[in-house]
């Protein structure tokens, strides 16, 4: 019998802590993410967070954090960031991993190394209007992961399996979200 | 006005169970039920269920099924049959035909009013049941075109009263299944919106599932020893269906149901199905296999006589859909079967959360002498369950034999 720390570099008491707080006070619960994204040149444009809000008040990150966003030379564009369809994965396999390793923390499994490969297939005879049959965004989303954990297979795939359960951007890709768009 | 000691709301088998050790302990009491006893049983049920559990497993106090098919599966109208031997067995105080309409604090402790004149009353055990009002998701509702017909599984009785066409059933616990399946073999195109769903096979290493549930005590689990109550209160119904044979979300596709995820939106006169059905899946084969595993493990400490471990085939998603057209030519009927809740509207006392459900501690509600029975993991797994009310109804009358116990005392 092990009695090794699991240490997965997640403070899961500070997790549970909140979904205690919340319980008593649901209105704290209300956050709001933000982001600017500033026109550059061409398809360049640069995309810049800094505040969000949340239990109940304005809040901040560390620093600015600044994203670039472009098309590849293949697009005729000049490559200064990875494509807004690209930022979906990166989203994507931030929001899973994380919960995985906050997953895997509670359930005291300790992580050695977790790599997930993500592919979206995409038509683009959508983006182009050029056949109205197919859709613009992706057709599918593959994530595959590789884990190495101290954990059964059976274990390791229920923590894949919750973390989609639990995540935020797998929601906000599998189902529908309202988009209101402004000028102001 | 009249006076009881113990006001019992609600005839079904818990309020009998109820009544049945009330009477053990020759505590005066009434029934007051709304319509006949079984009530739910004779009028909320479609034609063809069947209990989902096995005809053995109809144990209540001082009672149990008795006929000659104990692996069997009794119809609706069989079960409305079974209780109302029951409340004749038990001679059970029924006041059949009244409806409560307020419980509230009175002089004597409760104050229950009915269309039919007013209670006073020490105690009140309320056992309206679980599933009193259909639940169906108003943010979907309000999406879906007026063309289109509209139930829930408590009204749905059978495919020939829907309307021709394309049938879309939400929901994919023991009702939506079963209805899907119906409809489907009625001929019609159906189409099954999957959310999170609880796969279980009907028998497994040659015996009944319940039956492993029951003997290796998974069904007595107590409310105060699960890690996540509030979870377990909230699991969908087994995918269970009172006959021999497993119908999990595979067996409705080899039937012809096309399966989508879960109903999340109409857009443009289009269901929108999530893209999430294969991780409901997976969540869903990963727990049947905890739940085997646990099995074969207790069958091996216990050395049960069976037949050797299986494993079933994942389910398979492939080509689930994600769309479908609402309208002629396209889906034309929608059977919700997205879950039911009960309905203690009726209760004017601070017992009820910000979401409205009843605050309990394994049916213990804030107010001394209220008491709330029939509710999912109310105190145990089974509590549900025909057979989970035994156990409940006896551990509740104990505490609230000793709460009137307490009341004279301080009287005397």
């Amino acid at each position: 019998m092990t009695t090794s720390i699991v240490d997965n570099g997640v403070n899961v008491e500070a997790l549970l802590g909140a979904r205690q707080a919340l319980a008593g006070a649901p209105e704290i619960a209300q956050f709001q993410w933000r982001s600017t994204v500033t026109w550059l040149d061409g398809t360049h444009s640069r995309a810049d967070l800094e505040t969000f809000f949340g239990f109940n008040e304005e809040q901040r990150h560390r620093t600015t954090f600044s994203f670039d966003i472009d098309h590849p030379l293949q697009f005729a564009a000049q490559d200064n960031g990875i494509t807004p369809v690209e930022y979906v994965l990166v989203a994507l396999g931030g929001c899973l991993t994380a919960g995985i390793a906050a997953i895997a923390q509670q359930r005291k499994i300790q992580l050695r190394s977790v790599q997930a490969a993500i592919t979206a297939e995409m038509d683009l005879h959508g983006i182009l209007g050029a056949d109205p049959d197919v859709r613009n965004g992706f057709s599918g989303v593959r994530v595959d992961y590789t884990i190495d954990a101290d954990a059964t297979r059976a274990e390791i795939e229920a923590l894949v399996a919750q973390s989609q359960k639990r995540s935020a951007v797998y929601d906000v890709l599998t189902n529908p979200t309202a988009v209101t768009v402004t000028v102001s | 006005m009249r006076y009881a000691t113990t006001v019992v709301i609600g005839a079904g088998h818990c309020g009998l169970a109820v009544s049945r050790c009330l009477t053990e302990r020759s505590i005066d009491h009434v029934v007051l039920e709304r319509g006949e006893v079984a009530d739910s049983w004779r009028t909320r049920r479609w034609d063809s269920l069947r209990l989902l559990t096995p005809n053995w497993m109809t144990r209540l106090p001082g009672f149990a099924y008795r006929g000659d098919d104990p692996d069997g599966f009794l119809a609706a109208s069989e079960v409305a049959r079974l209780i109302g031997d029951y409340a004749e067995d038990s001679a059970a105080p029924v006041l059949t035909g009244t409806a409560v309409t307020s419980v509230r604090s009175g002089p004597r402790g409760y104050l229950v009013d009915t269309d039919g004149g007013s209670w006073h009353a020490r105690t009140v055990v309320i056992a309206t049941g679980a599933a009193t009002v259909a639940t169906v998701p108003a943010r979907l509702v309000e999406q879906v075109p007026a063309a289109i017909t509209t139930t829930t599984a408590a009204d749905y009785r059978s495919p020939d009263r829907l309307p021709a066409g394309a049938v879309l059933v939400v929901g994919a616990s023991a009702s939506g299944i079963q209805i899907a399946d119906e409809i489907r073999r009625s001929g019609r195109p159906v189409t099954l919106a999957a959310g999170e769903h609880v796969r279980m096979p009907r028998t497994y290493r040659g015996r009944d599932i319940l039956w492993w549930m029951d003997a290796s005590g998974l069904l007595d689990e107590r409310y105060d020893e699960v890690p996540d109550l509030v979870r377990a209160r909230n699991l969908p119904s087994m995918q269970l269906v009172g006959a021999p044979q497993m119908l999990d979300l595979n067996a409705l596709r080899r039937g012809g149901v096309r399966l989508a995820g879960r109903f999340v939106g109409v857009r443009e006169g289009t269901a929108q199905f999530s893209g999430s059905l294969p991780n409901v899946c997976a969540l869903a084969d990963l727990k049947l296999g905890r739940l085997l595993d646990t099995i074969d493990g207790w069958a091996d400490r216990a050395g049960v006589d069976a037949a050797p471990p299986q494993r079933f085939a994942p389910t398979a998603v492939a080509g689930h859909e994600q769309s479908a057209h609402l309208g002629a030519g396209g889906i034309e009927t929608i059977v919700w079967a997205t879950g039911h809740r009960a309905d203690l509207s009726f209760v004017d006392l601070g017992v009820f959360d910000r979401k409205g459900r009843v605050l309990h501690d394994g049916g213990v509600t804030t107010e001394p002498g209220l008491y709330v029975i029939g509710l999912p993991f109310l105190r145990r797994r089974k509590s549900t369950l025909i057979d989970g009310a035994a156990a409940d109804a006896r551990e509740l009358t104990d505490h609230l034999a000793a709460h009137l116990d307490t009341v004279a005392r301080r009287a005397g």
